[in-house]
This record gives structure tokens, sequence and C-alpha cells, in this order.
């Protein structure tokens, strides 16, 4: 406590023997004050699912019919990259595939791949499963073509296959 | 009675801070160097927390045998490249994949002692390609790739004895250049050492590196002095390689005495564009030697280390015009090139003024062929003749000189532990100040290259002695640099800091150069690693004899498999670790209980093999050791090791999936 004071001159003194070295000091905590807004609960956020594509590149998709060349990219690319942590059936570190293009967005998806890192900072839906899986996503540096592969696949994934 | 205490110690500290600050400020006290708590020092280095240096520096480690990166004005440390010896912390030299860039003829070599780094240069500037050091114990010459910050080669120079004058490059990094300090038989003989004058040798060595690929082009037999240290020549004196020598006493025992008796030594002056000339008509003797090339490959992800046995050798008395010797007071140290290339400034370190040739000079000298002699057939050029003046008593124990691209020199001394600053043209003395302590090398930033950064800002003092400098830590203390500013006329002290091993010499380039071209991630797709289990479909077990090779992959966080059984003891097994991760900054380690060699650390997309031979039966843990995520220390598995010839069937499972036999339940 007393302490307290005897540093609060100390500091006034420092800075008026010493003149200009406040600039950066500012700076700095300026930096480290920036406000951050309350995300939506993750309940409220996935019952508002049709209004999220996340954050990331993908803006829009358009979905057509299944285009089988792309769902071979994105089966080789979901294999390589994505299968130490997820299973398309069942849960594995992260949650299974089956049914993802039914719950989510197909922008959100692609922007999940693309962007795993910003998604966990700032999106309810990520923020929630994180806290359920206690697993960050990694970036594994997907292409937007292969990411878009991998959202053709899961588009056809069924109980059936 | 505690609160009393308080307040007199509160008190105490405003009294005694305030008075110091108000006598800090505004003066400058020569012990502290010009006051480096005043605010406005403390700024200049100041880089706040979240943003980043603006210069790079490459220091060298001294008998470490590695390279520190260094960020300035900062002074802060931010990785240490292991090069020329093992390093237990990365793997290096302990991993199946890195163990052959320590091969030398001599066998496996753990360490070595590295001296000078050296940036690769185009038309006489930093292009930001590769740094390059010297091993001086058992010589040897690396690269080092400046995107992955990774050694990729190291080549051994046959014929030397210490390789000291090295790892110096010419102006478009045609070659880089090795020498040798202790002149030995050439080729290595079972002679008697007081045979030295006459049977000993240096050899120069220019190491060719076309395709950025480094081989022995030539060497030039030398005379049996100590070569010392080396620079190119520039501009209008591109072509040549300068080397300094001491002992020109031919001196092989109690140097200290026995090679500081003459009063001049020599630089030699190596015509090395008309050396391939000679080459060109025939006139190398193809030597037999052994010696040998390590290569990294990145693709493979492994090292491989190539045996070489010939080389091209040079004589300089059937070569006439190749080399001539140039007389410099008093056992000159450092030889340093001003950024025009029209001047060679000698560090006699044990003379009171100091030399500077004219290059011009020189090339008039030997077409008056203006000789005072010859040594095993070398031309001894005139000293009155070739020089363009001297430093009068600048200091005690001058060393190296850099420059700034001003028209000013910066030269080191040894004895008198500071930097005077000195105009080139004229010799005049400019500026001094006192370095702490005892300073050998100094770098200013492209300061030994035509174009030094931003025309000279930053200077680098690289001490040898650090004394009260820091914080005691026991009879061995760390070594230090110390930061200048130099961009104003008078030099000015801002910043001391320690460094990792010796800091023997620098190089430093502008951050911009190369810091958006730093590799983040290895892409899994172009892993070419023989052992490579590139997704976990293909995590495996398999047993070759008493070898047991391990097809494990590691992501955040789990290893896989693991839990291993069917191991048995006097088994030698093959952990090959292939980290799936493609985000940067994620690299995992793998360390396996009882083994005798280092962790592996193995980066994002990559694949590095730990060899684990159980010597007990037991259950022994592995585990990742980098701190990878919340659930890192879940990142955990089992070896489970029975007893020679059991019956125990090779199995391992991960979570739900299973290989081989099914685990024992």
């Amino acid at each position: 406590m007393i302490l307290r004071y005897a540093l609060l001159p100390m500091l006034c003194l420092f800075m008026m023997a010493c003149g200009s070295s406040q600039s950066k000091i500012d700076e700095i905590k300026a930096r480290s004050v920036a406000a951050k807004p309350e995300p939506m609960s993750y309940e409220d956020a996935v019952k508002d699912w049709r209004n999220n594509i996340g954050v990331g590149p993908i803006k829009s998709i358009e979905l057509g019919e299944i285009d089988q060349e792309l769902v071979a990219t994105g089966f080789d690319a979901f294999d390589l990259k994505c299968t130490a942590c997820h299973d398309p059936y069942k849960e594995k570190i992260g949650p299974a595939m089956l049914g993802v293009t039914e719950r989510r967005r197909p922008e959100w998806i692609m922007n999940m791949i693309l962007n795993p890192t910003e998604m966990a900072k700032t999106d309810p839906i990520c923020l929630g499963l994180l806290a359920q899986y206690n697993a960050v996503m990694a970036d594994q540096r997907l292409s937007e073509e292969q990411t878009r592969g991998i959202l053709e696949y899961f588009r056809t994934l069924t109980l059936e296959n | 009675m505690k609160n009393s205490i308080f307040k007199i110690a509160a008190f105490m500290i405003i009294a005694i801070g305030g008075g110091y600050l108000l006598t800090q400020c505004g003066t400058s006290s020569p012990d502290k160097g010009g006051g480096v708590l005043s605010g406005s020092t403390a700024e200049e280095v100041f880089v706040a927390p979240g943003e980043l240096d603006e210069y790079y520096a490459f220091m060298s480690g001294g008998y470490s045998g590695q390279m520190g990166v260094y960020g300035l004005p900062s002074g802060r440390l931010f990785r240490v490249i292991p090069i020329f010896s093992q390093d237990a912390e990365k793997g290096y030299g302990y991993n199946e994949e890195t163990k052959p860039m320590l091969e030398t003829s001599w066998g496996f070599i753990p360490w070595d002692d590295s001296h000078h780094p050296e940036l690769s240069q185009t038309n006489g500037e930093i292009d930001g390609r590769y740094v390059f050091i010297n091993g001086n114990n058992t010589p040897r010459v690396a690269k080092i790739n400046l995107t992955t910050m990774e050694t990729e080669e190291i080549i051994e120079i046959p014929n030397a004895g210490g390789n000291h004058a090295s790892a110096f490059i010419t102006e478009n990094t045609e070659y880089i250049t090795a020498s040798t300090r202790f002149s030995v038989p050439v080729p290595q003989a079972d002679e008697k050492i007081a045979s030295y004058a006459d049977k000993f040798n240096g050899v120069w060595t220019f190491i060719s590196f076309e395709e950025e690929d480094m081989e022995i082009g030539f060497q030039i037999l030398a005379p049996p002095f100590n070569w010392d240290l080396a620079h190119a020549g520039k501009g209008e004196s591109h072509g040549w390689m300068f080397f300094s020598s001491y002992n020109a006493e031919k001196a092989n025992t109690l140097l200290e005495k026995n090679a500081s008796q003459l009063d001049k030594d020599f630089i030699a002056a190596v015509n090395w564009k008309l050396a391939e000339e000679y080459i060109a008509q025939g006139k190398a003797r193809d030597m037999q030697v052994d010696f040998r090339n390590n290569e990294w490959d990145e693709s493979t992800q492994m090292a491989t280390s190539h045996t070489r046995n010939t080389v091209k050798v040079l004589i300089p008395e059937e070569c006439p015009g190749l080399v001539y010797l140039l007389p410099t007071p008093k056992s000159p140290h450092g030889v340093d090139v001003d950024p025009t290339g029209k001047f060679i400034v000698g560090g006699g370190k044990l003379s009171a003024d100091m030399a500077v040739h004219s290059f011009d000079k020189m090339l008039k000298a030997i077409e008056n062929e203006d000789f005072e002699t010859t040594i095993d057939g070398i031309p001894v050029l005139k000293y009155d003749n070739i020089l363009q003046g001297i430093v009068k008593q600048p200091g005690l124990g001058p060393l190296h000189t850099e420059f700034d691209g001003r028209g000013n020199a910066y030269t080191t001394f040894f004895i008198s532990s500071e930097i005077v600053k000195w105009k080139v043209e004229t010799q005049e003395i400019l500026d001094r100040v006192p370095t702490y302590y005892s300073v050998g090398h100094l770098m200013i930033p492209g300061g030994d290259s035509r174009k030094p950064e931003e025309g000279g800002k930053y200077m680098v003092a690289l001490n040898k002695i650090t004394k009260d400098r820091y914080l005691p830590t026991g009879p061995e203390l760390a070594h230090s640099a110390q930061l200048y500013d130099i961009s104003r006329d008078k030099m000015r002290l801002l910043l001391d800091f320690p460094t990792v091993g010796e800091p023997h010499y620098a190089q430093g380039l502008l951050a911009s150069r190369i810091k958006d071209k730093q590799v983040k991630t290895y892409l899994l797709e172009e892993n070419k690693h023989p052992y490579v289990t590139d997704r976990e479909s293909r995590v495996k077990v398999e047993r070759e004899g008493n070898e047991v090779h391990v097809y494990m992959t590691a992501i955040r966080s789990h290893l896989a498999p693991d839990n291993i059984e069917g191991i048995k003891v006097g088994d030698e097994v093959y952990f090959h670790v292939t980290n799936l991760e493609q985000d940067w900054d994620v690299p995992h380690g793998f360390a396996m209980m009882g083994a005798t060699n280092a962790e592996l650390l193995i980066m994002p997309g990559q694949t590095e093999t730990l060899l684990w031979k159980p010597i007990k039966v037991g259950v022994f843990p592995f585990y990742c050791t980098d701190f990878c995520s919340a659930l890192h220390q879940e990142m955990q598995g089992y070896v489970r090791v029975s007893p020679r010839g059991s019956n125990v069937p090779l199995s391992w499972r991960l979570g739900d999936d299973t290989g081989g036999a099914d685990p024992a339940p």
C-alpha cells in the first residue's frame, strides 16, 4: 500500500526528469485495452445458424448438383489433412461430419476450414464447440479449391454410405 | 512497526531514485556510456511489445559452434541456429536425419568453433539468400538458408589446419574462401615439427557456389605463415581476394614471442580470376585428398554425407601473376576493403600506426615489376609504393575495420578497448568511443559490402571481456555485444546485450529483406521422406529382424499410435514421427524415456526419426515436449517392452483404431 504511494511520485519524477518518453508507453496502453464485443450465446447461435456465414474469405456460395470431380478432390484433402481429428461418421477429437451441411451454412463450413484461428476468437458457434470439445481446430492451410471440394464431399455423406 | 519500515523505505526510494535520475538525464556518465538510462537513449533501442526490430543480426556463437539470430536495435535473441555442434534441444545431430551433417573425414564430430558469418551478395550488395560461416577446428564451411534459418550444407576443407580466414565471399558469391591459420604438411605426412619452415604449407581455398551448391573450386598453395583473415576486392578490385597473415617468421613454437619479431608481415593479394584461367589452361594439379560434403535435402528432409577425393591445387611459382605479397605492419589481423574497393586496410595488431594500401598503386607496382624480393616464388611489393597513407597512432591493438558507405571507417582497438572513426581518403581521425571491454570484431549491417545498409545507422561492438557489465554468474560470464548509433558525427553507445557463446563476428541486414520470405510450414504433400506418414490412416508398426519401424503421426493433441506392444529387449526401435500440422508455429516434440540421444523437435509437415534401444523389460512412456495446446499434457503414449525371445505379438492402438495383432486385453 505504502509502496504504491512511493512509486507514484517516483513515476512523476521520472517523467519530469526525462521528458518525452510518454508516446510509446501511451501507445502500448491504448493497445492493451481494446474492447471486445459480447458474443451471442451458443444456444442462440445454433438456432440462428441459417444467418451465420462465419468470418473468413467466403462470403457466398451457390450449391448446384453434386459435382463428383469436386467430391474426389475433397475426399483426398479430407483424408490427408483432417482425419487425424475428424471421422466422417463418428465423433473423434472433433465432431462427426455426417449431416454438417444440414446444420451449418456452406460459407460457414468453408470459413471454419480456411480461417479457424479467427473463427475461434469471434464466432459464437465455434466458441461453443471449442468449449465442448476442448480442442482448437488446426489451420491445415487448405486451398479454397480443396475446401470447396471438402464441402462437396460432406454433401455426399449419408448413413447409407 | 512494519509500516514505518515501509515508510522509510519508500522515502529512501524517492530520495535516492530521484537524485539518481536527476544526475542521469542530460549529463552523461562515461562508465555507463552516455546515460543509457536517459529517456531519449532508451527510446532509441526500445522496441515496444508487439513491435518488430528493424534489423536482423547473425552473430557467430564462437566456441559454441552455432550462430545466434538477434534483432537490432533491441538486442533480443530469437533463435540459435545449430550448425557445427549437436543441439539436443532441436535434435540436431542427434536425430537420424541430421547426423550426416556432422560427418567429417575424422568421423562424426559433435562440435566446432565458428567465427565469421558472411551474408551472400550480388553485385557487392547483401541479397538475403544465405549466410555462411566457418568451422575453425576441423576446417569446414557451412551454408545456412535465410528462409528456413537451417543449415543446408557443410563442406570440409582438405589440406588445411585451423580454418580462420573464412567464410568470406566474393562480390557475387562466386566463391566462399577458406584458409589455413595453422600451416601443416601438404599433403599430410609424418614430418618433424621442426621442419615447419621447409615442409609445411598453408592453402587458400576457393569454394565455388554454382547453382547454390558448395564445391571446392580450387586451392592455392601458400607460404607457411598463419593466414588469419580475408576480404574480397569489390568494384574495381573485384577479381582479387586479400588474405592477412602473421608469423612471416615461420615459427613453430612460442609464437607469442617468435612470431612477433619482424616489423612487417604480409597481406596476400590473390587474383582469383587469373586462377580460373590457369585452371582452364590445365595448370592445376589434381591432388588426392579425403574430405566430406554434407547436404541437406529439403524434400526428403534428410542429410547425406558424400566423400570427395580430389582437389585442384595451383602452385604460385608455376602461375606468374597469381599472388603478390603486400608488406603490412605488424602482424596484421583484419584485412578490410572499403566500399569503393580502392583501399585495403590492414589492422596491424602490434603496430602503432595503421596502414591503408591503395589498390591502384598496387596495380601500378605490379605493372612496373617493382618487387622487393620473392618468397616461395611470390613477388613481394615495396611497402612505400603501395601505401595510400597511415592512420597515425589511432589506438592500441587495431584489429578490424568496417565502413558506413559515407567515406568513414570504424576500427576496433583491442588493447585500448575503443572504436575509432576515421576518414578513409585522408586517414584523419574523427571520433573515438570506449567499448566495454576489449573489442574484437565490429559489425555495421552491410559494413563489409559495397553498400552498407541505410548509409550506416547502427554499429555493434563484439567484445571479448565482460567483467562488471552484467550481474555476475560465477566464474563464467556472459559475452557481450554493444550497440552504437553511428548516424551522426559522434558515435553514441545505446545498449549492452549478452550473447550466446562468443559473439566473434557478425553480419546484419534490414529485416525487410528477409522477414516476409520466412518459411512457415513444410507442405505435407511435398514431404518425400522415405518414412513419412502423411495421414493417420497410414500409421503402422513394422518389424524387420530386430529393427522396428514405428510410422507415427503427431497433431494437437495426440500421437498415433499411442500404445505399442511386442517390442523386445535388444530391439532397435526407430520412431519416424510426422507432424501433421500445417499451421505456423506448431512444432511437436517427441521424447522417449531412456533414449540415449535427445528429443525430436518436428516442424509442421516434417518427419524426424529417433532411434531407441530398449535395454529393460517394462512399460515406458513417450510424450510431446513442445507445449502445443491446452491438451498438451494428454499427448502421450506407452511402449511395452517384453523379454528377448518373448512371444508377445507386435501390435499398436490409438483409441478404437488398432493394428497388428489385437493388443492384449
